[in-house]
């Protein structure tokens, strides 16, 4: 058992590969095969998340943290896979969003083009490549696996506003590949190793005179995860092109956010940690004040929006914003709310995704094509005549799926602005009286910093219950009765979904325990450290050697 | 050596970005590609610049950088070189797709104001 578990972890990312090549050499007659196919290996991906979950947090000593050497070489030398508690969080995140998309994928969108499912699958590999990897250039080729496969999903079922935006989002994010290549180089040049591990290590030993060209590497290796996590004047790529895409490729899009998020967590506290020496808490104030501008970028911008899509977009950005700004603060206790905050903003923002297409389904009353969807033409319900409209409801029988949309979206909304009981508002909850509790010298405006984002996570609550309740009176009220077409497969997505922010909700005691486990290891990356470059080689027998591992 | 590797990099990374900011995709697509020249040189560069110092272990010599040159840059580089070409490609199709549907090869898709 315990020998199959350490092979456990390299499956996340070989699953989804042997799937994309299996699916890339079906036929596309045999639809039905291919469907079932990619929903269960998705299905398979989340299992085996869970078990890699729950062997991590309930491991007693080093068991907390699992080192996969792959090809059997130590840690310096070869490439290691690592999952901690904070990689293990992400894949079961990745693994939820992962099945829901693909399900509701099943119904329509996987028909536009052929290789809709092995780009799919590709995709979830980089995403769980990029969370498993301790290797900062391995990071790289999962983050280059991650985009190509998201190019292709963006564009899926073309169109002219798809094209569009997918060509300032791919040129966007083929500069920041450059930044990310150049960051790396630097911080190599510096450090001379790439293992995660291994250079936190020696940043505290970096000379006086290199130190400065060090943090000028990780000055742009951070500009290449803020572009991804969109920071403010570097997210304009993400709302043309999120909202121009098709639903269930948005769903999975806002997972992508985070992964920037990720990395700034992980590599932040790794190489920054009070361990750092001189370099303790670089950046800090970097993070915070850019955290807190997005917030206010992506309020505005949800107040502004008068399309449904591209107000989850903005919302989205808030939620970045939040995370990126709960980040800066550097306290464990926030980080750990923060985390719980990214679980439930994931899976909500992922159902309004995937609502979106469902609700413009009522407001338009024939079938949304799946070529040419443009900007002008998704403007319906503007200058809709309340008094013409306006029908007596009384006696009416309201169509069944319209109301459970009208239910989902509700959900959504009081998820996304915190307003109780969901899981939205424990998140804020336990954001707000971390942020409280923290004491923190940072100041912003001649303010505490703290005390700007409390205000700031209020406000942008106050924002997006305004601007969606907005859309949804105009969706649901005055559409003029309009019937929602929903399959089955794709109700059952969204009601998973909200399912999981439900399911926060609930046990909201035992997930904040588990993220204040996660953020105190981040906090304190000693323990991460020692344990990935004291992994030892396993010796053909099984067992593991002290010092003469040479593979 | 690192004068001329310097001046290499500037030029083409300078170039690079100020056609990446041209309107025309043509243009950002050949700063693209200056870009990862530029990139890729200075990766290179990252693990010092020697002349006749090769990066494999031959029998008789020790194995320090005394002797040999550092071959991870030049692996990385390898690897950094494939997945440019890749997504360099990539770009070009949804190029000439924008291209096909907008019927104009501005960025925005929209044709330039006069």
């Amino acid at each position: 058992m315990n020998f199959l578990f350490q092979h456990l972890i390299v499956l996340p990312i070989v699953l989804p590969l042997l799937t994309a090549a299996v699916l890339l050499f079906l036929d596309d007659q045999r639809r039905r095969l291919k469907s079932i196919l990619s929903v269960s290996s998705t299905l398979l991906g989340l299992v085996v998340a869970v078990t890699i979950l729950n062997r991590v947090d309930h491991g007693s000593g080093s068991g907390n943290l699992h080192v996969y050497l792959a090809s059997n070489w130590r840690a310096p030398i070869g490439i290691v896979l690592v999952a901690d508690r904070l990689s293990a969080l992400m894949l079961v995140l990745t693994s939820v969003v992962g099945v829901c998309s693909a399900l509701y994928a099943e119904s329509r969108w996987m028909r536009a083009s052929v290789y809709f499912h092995p780009l799919f699958q590709i995709q979830l590999m980089g995403l769980c490549g990029a969370f498993l990897t301790g290797d900062l250039f391995n990071l790289f080729v999962f983050f280059e696996v991650m985009l190509a496969a998201s190019y292709g999903l963006q564009l899926h079922g073309s169109g002219r506003a798809r094209v569009r935006s997918g060509l300032h989002y791919i040129a966007v994010n083929l500069v920041a590949s450059s930044l990310f290549l150049i960051g790396l180089s630097v911080l190599y040049g510096v450090l001379g190793t790439l293992t995660m591990a291994d250079m936190a290590d020696k940043v505290a030993l970096v000379a006086a005179q290199d130190r400065g060209l060090m943090h000028a590497g990780a000055a742009i290796l951070a500009l290449a995860f803020l572009i991804k996590a969109a920071i403010w004047p570097l997210n304009a790529w993400l709302a043309p092109a999120y909202s121009a895409t098709s639903a269930p490729v948005a769903a999975l899009f806002a997972i992508m956010t985070k992964v920037g998020i990720y990395t700034l967590l992980r590599l932040w506290t790794l190489f920054f940690s009070e361990e750092a020496g001189d370099s303790a808490g670089f950046g800090q104030s970097v993070l915070l004040g850019g955290g807190l501008l997005t917030i206010a970028f992506g309020t505005f911008g949800m107040l502004a929006s008068a399309r449904l899509a591209r107000l989850a977009s903005y919302s989205l950005i808030v939620s970045s914003g939040t995370l990126l700004a709960a980040l800066g603060m550097g306290s464990p206790a926030v980080t750990a709310a923060a985390l719980y905050y990214l679980l439930s903003g994931t899976l909500a923002a992922s159902a309004l995704f995937l609502l979106v297409e469902l609700i413009e389904r009522i407001t338009d009353s024939d079938e949304t094509p799946l070529a040419d969807i443009d900007d002008a033409d998704r403007l319906t319900g503007e200058d809709t005549n309340l008094d013409d409209q306006e029908r007596p409801l009384v006696g009416r029988v309201l169509p069944v799926s319209t109301a459970l949309i009208a239910l989902g979206f509700m959900a959504a909304v009081m998820v996304i602005a915190g307003i109780p009981p969901l899981s939205g508002f424990v998140a804020k909850l336990s954001l707000l009286s971390a942020i409280v509790g923290a004491d923190t010298t940072e100041r912003a405006l001649g303010v505490s910093a703290g005390w700007v984002l409390c205000g700031l996570l209020l406000l942008s609550g106050l924002a997006s219950t305004v601007a969606l309740v907005r859309v949804g009176i105009r969706s649901f009220w005055s559409s003029g009765g309009g019937q929602a077409k929903a399959t089955r497969v794709e109700g059952i997505a969204v009601v998973v979904l909200l399912a999981g922010t439900f399911g926060l909700a609930f046990g909201a005691e035992p997930v904040l325990r588990y993220t204040t486990a996660a953020a105190s290891g981040l906090h304190g990356p000693k323990f991460y450290i020692d344990t990935v470059l004291s992994a030892n080689p396993v010796l053909r027998g099984g067992g593991s050697t002290e010092t003469e591992g040479e593979p | 050596m690192e004068a001329v590797l310097a001046l290499v990099v500037g030029v083409l990374g300078g170039a690079g970005v100020w056609l990446v900011l041209r309107p025309r995709t043509f243009q950002v697509i050949m700063g693209l590609t200056l870009l990862s020249y530029a990139v890729n040189l200075f990766i290179f560069s990252m693990g010092s610049i020697f002349t006749d110092k090769p990066p494999l272990v031959k029998p008789g010599v020790p194995a320090d950088l005394e002797h040999y040159t550092d071959p991870l840059p030049q692996s990385l580089v390898l690897t950094a070189v494939v997945i440019g070409f890749a997504t360099t490609a990539l770009f070009l199709v949804v190029l000439l797709a924008a291209r096909g549907l907008n019927g104009t090869d501005h960025v925005d898709g929209t044709k330039e104001e006069q």
